[in-house]
Parts: structure tokens; sequence; C-alpha cells
């Protein structure tokens, strides 16, 4: 807050007026429909007000009348774009009420799945803020690496971006012959892009330019804010709750937190949080690598299922390590086959809420890409 | 200087020789344009591992055809608030402007539309047409958008005019004449001849090759900045402003300010290569030499530079306003100063 | 100073380095297919358009149940023992139950694929068809019911039928008890 005083006593010894802009619901940036009402002073942005709700579809009311099975094509589509970290969070959070545990071989399955698509939330959230700034070809590379994950997807669960493929208790469909193959052929072309990429895009010194000292989110602001996910390891903060709180199988494989260190620029600023996903990118190579080797190709993926979901009067709220940060789900059951409520804690929701904080003193150009760098999707924000 | 144009001797200097040597540049143009397109599009897709066009004609060559009907046939809208006049006017200016320089520009040894002994200034002067062109398209808009890009563009496009001026004054210097056909004439015969490599000369001048190369890669990086192209290309800046000082556009006037853009590329690429690169000769001496031949080289080195420019569109991201004018003021600027110095010592000493 | 050469420095060779990738990309072996000339192979799991098998599907209404977005109408007759039209399921049991309308709006239907999991009889399946865009809305809607429309109502007059002769038998056969109940009593009191 002090940062806008001061830009008001700067600026007030000018003549200028300010100008209010809307940064309109439909961008050319791929965002979604987001709007930002922005006050400017010439080129320096002083105030941020978004205003969000134009994709409320109103889920969490109308899962209430749902049973608990068909909620999960719901909560695929809160953030489309990595879908599977939706459902394992929800069907994690059921598992717990209804004290189930599942198979080996299932956790594995659910470990890779997650992974793919980690990286494939990455690529695209690396292409976008690349498009950001101008760089057109980054995103047509990352896009059809992505088209190699998807595929691998589409075999296993017949879908390729909202899978409905998660049950509680286990998968939906067995696992294909050929399916360790395909994820070592992707680590290994996504590994090949990534060292493309670092050339083309991330050394870049105009890109350099452009998002070095930019957007800095110190880390006691991030924490109170409640961001997660890379906007926190960005500012310095070695959170992740994969290794903090590890749920599921975590615990076995061999992995780091990559935390921006301020290589370039300043820790907390858009280049720092960039390079915390392209360094998260590889992370999930090595473990998707790791439970390729471990896992086990017998054994029935439907055997935990149960027949009803009928869990007893409670509540659970479990969370875990989406791609974009920490989601929650907050489950309530009366004992019925229908759930009272189900609350959705939204990581874009809350990793948004931060872009007033951090854009003000920045021009305008910047702010685009300070948005980018918070990677939000606009499912999770309305739901 | 006799007019070295062959239509001259062949038709005498009367009207129709004289609409004939208008013309002859404008039809080049337009069909230059016409490839230009279809190669942006093409190029830009293999570097991205696409196909681009296939559709339109065998392997999209008809595409660019395509696209010109598709403009030409829509609605000619004027906003309501608009300055008509000025609304109207805007795309033909900057055309003109980028056109106006062809008329100095030597094809070949025997046709240059207009032989003057000052053709350099006179390129650099009426190339700020262009600009006032987008001044005035981005103000008859009546949208603060336009207004936003077209101020960006002016005030880009007038500060890298400065490095592009002081590259081009070093080679004035080393040729002694602002007359472009002599500049031209005196880099016959082999490659290293050419004023990239420090113009005609004996093995004593390659302490002046370092300046000249330099000054060349700056004159190409202004060139950049002058057509508004990536990654100078903020007044056009898709993400920050929709779409600059062409927002309110559409149809035959955005076809003209599109024209005028690729126009302006071939403008910048074919002074690179009559100052730089050599123009009508022949890298090899006398060998493809000649009135005929100099049409093909000038051509297919002035596409080489478009070529290079396209490529760089496709590689680099964009740069912020104000790094824009650090790099043009503080970094070129200085830069051309030092090799000016330096070729201005070089003459002084031959 | 020496951080302003060394900016320069830095700015030319790594535009210079991107250059040279891009370039190297000009030849590399581009990944467009020519729709609609070659298509892509479509996995056998794929989630695409749904089809129903009438020979399978007895009217249980479980799909109707499990779909999340309600594209499924589903309306049944029970088959009355005197009907002539005989039809028989694809593992050769008789029919007892008609299928007088089923249909799909692909519309709403978001491809879960969850009816496909709750069907007993695997009658209603995902296909691999995806190519089915229409200029009209209506047209969506499939009708997979192989009764006539005549067909239908002729089959809902013989269960009406059929259950007014079921209730008059009953009336009757409970009439008859208790005219039986009552006889020996009538005998008695017109004897005394």
């Amino acid at each position: 807050m002090s940062e806008k005083k001061r830009i008001e006593l700067e600026y007030s010894q000018l003549d200028s007026e300010r100008m209010r802009i809307n940064v309109g619901p439909q961008h050319p940036s791929t965002h979604g429909v987001l709007r930002l009402e922005v006050e400017v002073d010439g080129e320096i942005v002083t105030e941020v007000v978004p205003h969000m709700g134009y994709l409320h579809r109103s889920f969490e009311k109308y899962c209430e009348q749902l049973t608990y099975l068909q909620v999960i094509p719901y909560i695929d589509r809160m953030d489309y774009i990595a879908a599977i970290n939706n459902e394992w969070t929800y069907v994690l959070g059921m598992e717990k009420l209804l004290g189930i545990k599942v198979p080996e071989k299932v956790e594995y399955m659910r470990v890779i799945m997650a992974e793919l698509n980690r990286i494939a939330n990455h690529q695209i959230a690396v292409a976008t803020f690349g498009l950001d700034a101008g760089a057109f070809t980054p995103f047509l590379f990352f896009f059809r690496d992505r088209e190699l994950i998807i595929w691998i997807l589409e075999k296993l669960s017949g879908a390729r971006l909202l899978y409905n493929y998660l049950r509680v208790g286990g998968l939906a469909a067995d696992v294909y012959p050929g399916f360790k193959e395909d994820c070592l052929n992707v680590v290994k072309q996504v590994r090949k892009t990534n060292a493309e990429i670092m050339d083309l895009l991330i050394n870049n010194k105009i890109f350099i330019q452009r998002s070095a000292n930019v957007g800095i989110l110190p880390a006691d602001v991030a924490i109170n804010y409640g961001c997660s996910g890379p906007v926190l390891r960005g500012s310095g903060v070695k959170y992740d709750l994969r290794k903090d709180e590890p749920y599921s199988i975590y615990d076995r494989f061999d992995f780091d937190i990559p935390v921006g260190k301020g290589e370039v620029g300043v820790i907390g600023d858009c280049w720092n949080r960039n390079i915390v996903r392209v360094y998260e990118m590889e992370e999930s190579c090595r473990i998707i690598e790791q439970a390729v080797a471990q896992m086990p190709m017998e054994g029935d993926v439907k055997a935990m299922v149960p027949k009803k979901i009928k869990p007893p009067v409670g509540e659970v709220y479990f969370r875990a390590e989406n791609p974009k940060g920490d989601l929650g789900f907050y489950i309530v059951s009366n004992g019925t086959d229908k759930p009272e409520r189900i609350k959705a804690r939204g990581t874009s929701f809350v990793n948004l809420s931060v872009l007033p904080e951090i854009s003000q003193g920045y021009m305008f150009a910047d702010l685009i890409l300070i948005l980018g760098s918070i990677d939000i999707v606009l499912g999770e924000v309305d739901r | 200087m006799e007019n070295t144009n062959f239509l001259y001797e062949l038709l005498g200097k009367n009207a129709l020789s004289i609409t004939l040597i208008v013309t002859l540049p404008l039809v080049f143009v337009l069909i230059y344009a016409l490839i230009a397109i279809l190669a942006e599009l093409k190029v830009s897709a293999w570097i991205q591992e696409r196909l681009g066009p296939m559709r339109t004609g065998p392997w999209g060559i008809l595409q660019p055809i395509a696209e010109v009907v598709k403009l030409l046939q829509k609605e000619d809208i004027t906003p309501d608030k608009a300055n008509k006049l000025l609304y109207n006017l805007a795309p033909f200016v900057m055309f003109t402007g980028a056109y106006a320089a062809f008329a100095v520009i030597p094809f070949s040894e025997r046709f240059v539309p207009a032989d003057i002994n000052v053709g350099l200034f006179y390129v650099f002067a009426i190339g700020s047409v262009g600009s006032l062109g987008i001044v005035m398209g981005g103000w008859a808009s009546n949208n603060k958008y336009s207004l936003m890009g077209a101020m960006r563009s002016v005030a880009q496009i007038i500060s890298y005019e400065i490095p592009a001026a002081m590259a081009i004054l070093s080679i004035v210097v080393l040729a002694s004449s602002m007359n472009l056909q002599e500049i031209n004439s005196a880099q016959s015969g082999w490659f290293w001849n050419w004023y990239l490599f420090g113009g005609p000369g004996t093995i004593g001048k390659w302490w002046v090759i370092p300046f000249t190369v330099i000054l060349a890669m700056i004159y190409f990086i202004s060139s950049l900045a002058e057509t508004n192209r990536v990654p100078f290309d903020i007044p056009e800046g898709e993400s920050e402003l929709v779409a600059g000082f062409h927002t309110e556009y559409g149809g035959i006037k955005f076809a003209m300010f599109f024209f005028a853009e690729y126009a302006n590329m071939f403008v910048v690429a074919a002074i690179l290569t009559t100052i730089f690169l050599g123009g009508w000769n022949s890298p090899f001496g006398d060998l493809m030499q000649g009135p005929i031949w100099g049409v093909f080289w000038f051509i297919f080195k002035g596409f080489l530079v478009v070529l290079v420019q396209i490529w760089i569109r496709w590689t680099l991201p964009r740069f912020r306003v104000d790094q824009l004018m650090y790099l043009g003021w503080k970094i070129l600027l200085p830069i051309s100063f030092v090799c000016f110095m330096a070729i201005s010592l070089y003459v002084m000493l031959k | 100073m020496i951080h302003y050469f060394k900016n320069i420095w830095a700015g030319a060779s790594t535009a210079w380095v991107g250059m040279v990738i891009t370039w190297k990309h000009l030849f590399v072996k581009k990944v467009t297919i020519q729709y609609p000339d070659e298509k892509f192979p479509i996995p056998e799991r794929a989630r695409n358009r749904l089809y129903l098998q009438m020979n399978r599907c007895n009217g249980c209404s479980s799909c109707v149940l499990a779909c999340p977005v309600n594209c499924i109408t589903l309306e049944s007759v029970k088959g009355t023992p005197d009907d002539p039209q005989k039809d028989f399921y694809e593992n050769g049991k008789e029919r007892k139950v008609w299928v007088t309308r089923y249909e799909i709006d692909f519309a709403k239907c978001c491809y879960c694929g969850l009816c496909t999991q709750a069907c007993p009889s695997d009658a209603i399946q995902h296909t691999v068809e995806y190519e089915y865009s229409e200029y009209d809305r209506e047209k969506l809607i499939y009708k997979f019911q192989d009764l006539t429309s005549e067909q239908a109502e002729e089959k809902k007059q013989r269960l009406a039928d059929h259950k007014m002769k079921e209730a008059l038998e009953k009336e009757k056969k409970a009439a008859a008890v208790e005219s039986k109940n009552i006889k020996p009593e009538t005998d008695a009191e017109k004897s005394a």
C-alpha cells in the first residue's frame, strides 16, 4: 500500500490525469474471460481491479443433487487444462471419508497420470507466457509436445481433455499394453524441447529484459495472501504438498522442489516463477521414469470400487498439489448417496487475488506479463 | 548527370515513357507484396513445424490472392465520430510515403526512375511521410487505443531514423557521393568490393571492415524499427493494444496499410542492398553481369533481406517501449557515431 | 561501463542462438496432416458419439439415472402375453418390456461415459464417430426406438386393456368367492 502512496505523491506534482482502461472480458491472450479495470497514469499502472464471474457455472450448488459418481465429470471441468489432478483430489478426499485403501497398481497409475498432466499444464503456462511477451514460436513447439501426452491419455481414458477416469477406489478402465513405452517417449521429447526452449526463449536477452524485475512478489506477501504452487515457490518459499504433507505414494520417489533462486533478476519476479515451472517439468519427468519402472502391470484396477457410494455422516477436507498450486475439497456428507455440500478451494482464485498488489508501479505492458506469470485458468476462478 | 534510363532512349522523353517509368515499379511492388505475404505465411509455418496454407491452389500459392479478394469485398466502414478526411486519407498517405522512395532506387544500371544527385537524402526525407500517415490514422480513428499505438509508433520511427541515417552517412563518406546509381556502380567487381566489406580498394582497407559490418547491422536493426516489425512491433502489439493504429480499419483501407507495410519492408531492404550489398552487381565479378542480370541480382538480394526480416519476426520476443527507446538512443546511436568517426578517419588517411 | 558492453554482447549472442534454432526447424518433418484427406487414427476406447443396440436394451433406465446432465429420455411399456408381435433379445430370451421412446440429445451429452458403465446389458456404447455436426439443433436429438408411434400406441392400449381385463377378472373372482360363501346361508334362511 505504501507503494501506491509513493506514486500518488510523485505524480501529483505533474499535471496529468489518470485514465481508466478496461482490459475487457475478451483478451487476445488466452487466459479466458476476465475483466481487469486498470487505472493508468501515462504508462504506469496505479490500480487494478479484477472483475470475475463471467464463467460461473454454479457447479458447487448443482453438485448437491448429483450422486458422488456423477460429480466427477463436473470436477473435471474446473481446471480443464490438467483435469486429472482435480479428480484425484476429490477421489482422495472421498477415500479418506470412506476409509478405502486402493491397490498398488492404481496408485502408480494415478501418480503417472498426474505428473503427465503437470507437464501438460506447465507447457501451456510457459507457452502462453512467451506469447504474451511476443514470441510466437515456442507456443507451437509446446503444443506439438502436448499432443503426445494427450494421445496417451486418450488411449487410456477415451477423451482428450476431460477424462472422467478416476473413480472412488480405483480407475474406470485398465491400462493398455504399450503404456510404459509411450510414457518414456514423452519424457524424452519433453526433455529435448525444454533444452531448446531454454536457448530460444528463457535465456533470450529480450525476454529477460521483459520479465526480470517485473511483478516482484515478496515471500511474506505471498504467504499472507495464501498463494501456492509456482507463485509461492518463485518467491523463494520451499513449500510443496507432495513433500511436506505427502499423500498417495509420493514418499517413494526421489525428486527435488525447484525454488526461485534469483539467477536472473530478483527472487519473486516473473522470470523466476517461469523458471520454476520449467524446472518442475524436469522433476515430473524424473517421477514418471521412477514410477514407470516400479509399476506392476498385473492387478485389477476396479477391485476396490464400491457398488454404491454411501459414505457415513461426516465431513472431510483434503488438499493436494495441483500444477497451479494447492487445491482443496471440503466434502460434507449426510449419509445419503448425494453429497450435502462440496466446496472447492480454487487455486487460481486465491492466486489471482495477489494481482493488484504486485502490479502497482509497473508499466501497462508488464501487467499482461504479470497476469500470465500467475497462470490462472478461469474455470477454477469462477467454477 | 545524364539519365541512365533505357526507356528514355527507347521512347524519348515524353508523357508515355514517364508514365511507364512510374508504373513499372508499382507493378513490381504489387507483385512482390503478394509473394512476400505468401513467404511470410509459409516460412513462419515451416519454422513452427506446420505446413501453412495448403488448400488455396497447389501448396497454397494462391493464398495471397485469396486474402486480397477477401479484403476487397468487405464493407467499407467509417466510424461515426471519426475525422472523415484524415481517416480516409491515412492509408494512402502511408502507401505514398513507402512507394515514393522507389523513385531513386536503381533496379539495374539502365533503369532508375530519377537519377538525382541527392538520392539518399531524398529517401530519408520522403520516408517520414509514412509516419505522417500513421499519425493521421491513429488520431482520426477517435479511439484511445489507436492513438496510443500511433504515438508509440511515431516515437519509435523518429528515434530510429537517426542511427539509420548515421549508418548511411558513413557509407556516403566512403563513396563520396549521395547518388544511389554511383554508389552502386562503385561496387562492381567481386563481392569483396561491396561496401559491406569496406568498398572498392586495396587490401589496406581491412581494418575498416568491422566498422562497416557493424554499420550494416545497425542499419538492419533500425530498419526493423522503421517498419514496425518484431521485435519492435509495439504499435501493433496484439497482446496489449488490440491492433494499434489500424484497429478501426477494415476492408480496402486495411489492405492499403498491409501493402504499405510490405512495401516499406522492401524499400529498406532495397536500400540495404544498394548501399551495403552491391545492388545490381553480381557477386562473381563479370560472370552474370549486365543490365538484365542486374535486375535479377537486385531483386534476389532484396528478397533475401526480406526473408531475414521474416526469420527474425518469428524468433524473438517483443521489446517494451522504454527498452526500445533505450536501445535506439543509448546503444545504436553512440556505436554508429564511433563507426562514423572511424570511417571518416580511414577516408582522410586514404 | 563493462556492464554496458556485456549487455550488448548478451543481446546479440542470444538472438543469434535463437535464430539458429529456428533455422534448424525449417528442415524438420512437419507434423501437420491434411484433414479431411488424411484423418488421425482414433483409439478404440475413444468416447465419441453414443450408439444404442435396441436388441440388447431392456428399458431398465440405469443410463437415465447415471447421466449427470439428463440427456437421455426413456419410456417403456410392459409387454402383455396376448401380443402377436414377438421380439427376442440378442441372447435369445424373449422381450418382456417394450421400449417406446429412447432419445439421446447430443447437444447436452457431455461424453463422460457414465451411462455405458451403468448399462447392465452393454446396450449403449461409445463409437468413434466425431463428424456429425448439424445446422439445426433439433437434428442432434437421436432416436433409437424401433417401434413406430402407432405400434407404441397399440402397445400402450394393449397394456391398458390387459390391466382392465385383469382388474375385471379379479373382481369377478372376488365376487365368485363371496357368492360361494354367502349361498349356504341364504338356503338356511329359506328353509327356516
